[in-house]
């Protein structure tokens, strides 16, 4: 056990993923980088953000691929070549970019399961990354893991921290099935301890990262953090909550969410995706249909308004759910009284 | 071809704007104040300013991450830019794009562009509409050497010959897409390419502005004259890394210092008209000050204009809703 950044983390689950199995490839634009540079040298870049910096060192250039810029080419080749007996991780860069490709991953890898009867099997990870706050503006700064929670074949991952990013990911390149792994860009830093030995976390199981008897308040990813930094200062004041990290967007693990607003009564949803049909509408749809009876207050959702995401920092920490934002909702929520009908 | 004096002089005026404007945003970059991601045009000044020699606002551009260049040659106002890449309310697109959304409808540039071969689609939408309204208009796509592989790029040189667009295809090749070499990520040429889609294909030296002037100029009237769609296949160096940050570990140290001493279009131009007669180096000299002037107020004013307001945020998703 040592403290790792959340690069680090994913880094060392590849590793350990491509070591123990020679079928996991690398695949993406300048993964590795250098390549025909006049340097000479490789492994210029390991990503753009440096994630994979190293591993064409120990695995070489059979394993770690770079691409040109071709998202629909190298997306769909790591379809067909998961569908044919290779694992590719494939990276997208900026999950933005997926409109260059989306049909590869909706229309082909998505589907090859259910449209061939149940004969196919895509171990396919395409890792990207999302998420405003680094002033990327408008195609670089999306959110959107609810387009592809939207795709039925899809399997959609969002970890919260180092810890949680690397026994994800290495359970994602375990996975059958094609799954999309989306990194926060602005957590790449984040430190704490992470085991040295690979682990998995299963899908599907959400992660109570604390529990209070007030209010329970779902999170993905970065959000996680922000809900209990809030959660924290609420203590102050007396309102305790739990804060659920779902992990998996897509599995859902709805039977936790369910038990934990049965114990409290309230929700909050965290998202920092747009917020028609978000994952927050996702959440407070299934809450309202089974667990109506339990709710004390209105579900409260803190997501961004419907816009693009804007440049100026400002506007982007306006655009963005914060931790104050979090805890006027917790308080909103605590505040509601339901009046009995006569 | 005979290029006018006052052509001659914007032109020069035009690449040494970009040249400043490129600089001092890497200086000021390094200093932690502007936001986001920045690529630097410097280098490559010839190509942007040759092409939009040619043009007028009637017609169309489009433009790429790396933008700034195209933006200036276009007519963008200078201020506005770096109004935009400070994030201000005073920015050309208001603080809502930033560096690379920079764009103005109103002088026939449609935008930088975060997507890598999100260009030439939209070039063919403008073209097609110079064609159908018939406003004698043509329409250029600037994209990178990493930007012809995309699928969106060589679909549209197909779409634009197919449709017999007033359309031209300026390649800007620098060698690299990111850290990757275009002798590694382009198969065949460009030349192939074009002739597989059956368009003409012209290349020129991107540091000699004239040859730029030159073969664009030809390209343009071909498109303008109803002729269908060109490739310009522009030879060019970056001066610096993919964006600022980048620590260039790729390239060998020489390649960037020998472009830099060979190539460098401001000091080629310079040599070539002081030297046919046509300017004294003192007049030169006079462009060179009034444009640091300006990219100096550009600086100064863009540090003191004001940040956009909180309702800004909610304005503008859609025309009416
Ligand atoms: C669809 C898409 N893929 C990848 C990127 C990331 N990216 C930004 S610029 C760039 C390199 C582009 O190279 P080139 O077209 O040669 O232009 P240059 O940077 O050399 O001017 C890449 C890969 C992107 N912005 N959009
Ligand atoms: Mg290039």
């Amino acid at each position: 056990m040592s403290k790792k950044s959340f690069r680090q983390a994913i880094n060392e689950a590849l590793r350990q993923e491509m070591r123990r199995d020679p079928t996991v490839i690398l695949m993406g634009e300048d993964v590795a980088g250098g390549r025909g540079g006049s340097a000479g040298i490789k492994d210029a870049w390991g990503g753009v953000l440096g994630v994979t910096k190293g591993l064409l060192e120990e695995f070489g250039d059979t394993r770690v691929l770079d691409t040109p810029i071709t998202e629909a080419s190298y997306i769909g080749a790591a379809a067909g070549a998961a569908v044919t007996g290779l694992r590719p991780v494939a990276e997208l860069m900026f999950v933005d970019f997926v409109g260059c490709c989306l049909d590869q991953i909706m229309n082909q890898a998505a589907k090859f399961r259910y449209m061939f009867g149940g004969k196919a099997r895509t171990p396919l990870v395409i890792r990207a990354m999302f998420g405003a706050g680094f002033n990327a503006a408008a195609q670089h700064s999306q959110a959107l893991y609810p387009l592809f929670t939207h795709i039925p074949g899809l399997k959609v991952v969002i970890p919260s921290s180092p810890y949680e990013a690397k026994g994800l990911l290495i359970s994602a390149i375990r996975d059958d099935d094609p799954v999309i792994f989306l990194e926060n860009k602005v957590m790449y830093d984040e430190e704490e301890d992470v085991p040295d030995e690979p682990y998995a976390i299963p899908f599907g199981e959400a992660n109570l990262t604390r529990e209070g008897r007030d209010v329970t308040i779902v999170a993905f990813g970065r959000m996680v953090g922000l809900a209990n930094q809030a959660a924290d200062r609420l203590e102050k004041k007396g309102i305790s909550c739990t804060v659920i990290d779902p992990r998996t967007t897509s599995p859902l693990d709805r039977d936790t969410i369910l038990e934990c607003v049965a114990d409290t009564g309230r929700l909050v949803i965290v998202d920092e995706s747009s917020p028609r049909c978000n994952m927050a509408t996702d959440i407070a749809a299934l809450v309202a249909e089974e667990a109506f009876d339990t709710l004390r207050a209105p579900i409260r959702r803190v997501v961004p308004p419907h816009t693009p995401v804007p440049f100026a920092t400002v506007l982007e920490t306006l655009y963005l759910p914060s931790v104050d934002r979090i805890e006027a909702a917790v308080t909103a929520t605590m505040a509601h009284r339901v009046v009995e009908k006569v | 071809m005979q290029i006018a004096r006052e052509t001659l002089l914007r032109s020069y005026r035009a690449m040494r704007t970009i040249r400043m404007f490129e600089e001092r945003l890497h200086v000021e970059f390094a200093t932690g104040e502007i936001p986001g991601f920045v690529h630097l045009y410097c280098g490559e000044e010839a190509s942007a300013v040759g092409v939009c020699a040619n043009l007028t606002d009637n017609d169309t551009i489009a433009s790429t991450h790396r933008g700034h260049g195209h933006c200036i040659a276009k007519g963008v106002g200078v201020a506005g830019m770096m109004a935009e890449i400070y994030g201000r309310s005073t920015g050309v697109c208001r603080g809502k794009g930033g560096s690379m959304h920079i764009a103005d409808l109103a002088c026939g540039m449609l935008g930088a562009n975060g997507i890598v071969g999100g260009g030439p689609p939209l070039i063919c939408g403008a073209a097609l509409s110079h064609k159908t309204l018939r406003d004698g208009g043509v329409a250029v796509a600037f994209y990178g050497d990493g930007a012809s592989n995309e699928g969106s790029t060589l679909e549209s040189l197909n779409l634009a010959s197919v449709w017999n667009l007033p359309a031209v295809f300026v390649v800007e090749d620098n060698g690299y897409g990111e850290a990757t070499a275009a002798s590694y990520a382009c198969a065949g040429t460009q030349q192939a390419r074009a002739a597989g889609f059956g368009m003409p294909y012209l290349e020129c030296d991107g540091s000699d502005y004239f040859a730029v002037h030159q073969a664009s100029g030809e390209a343009i009237a071909h498109a303008r004259a109803g002729k269908g769609p060109v490739m310009l296949h522009v030879h060019l160096a970056r001066w610096y890394g993919h964006f600022e940050g980048d620590a260039m570990t790729y390239r060998a140290a020489d390649e960037v210092t020998n472009a830099r001493r060979d190539h460098d279009c401001l000091k080629l131009f310079r040599t070539r008209v002081t030297q046919a007669g046509l300017f004294e180096d003192s007049e030169l000299d006079e462009v060179d000050a009034a444009v640091a002037d300006e990219i100096e107020a550009a600086v100064v004013q863009a540090k003191d204009d004001p940040l956009p307001q909180s309702a800004d945020l909610l304005a503008d998703v859609y025309v009416r809703y």
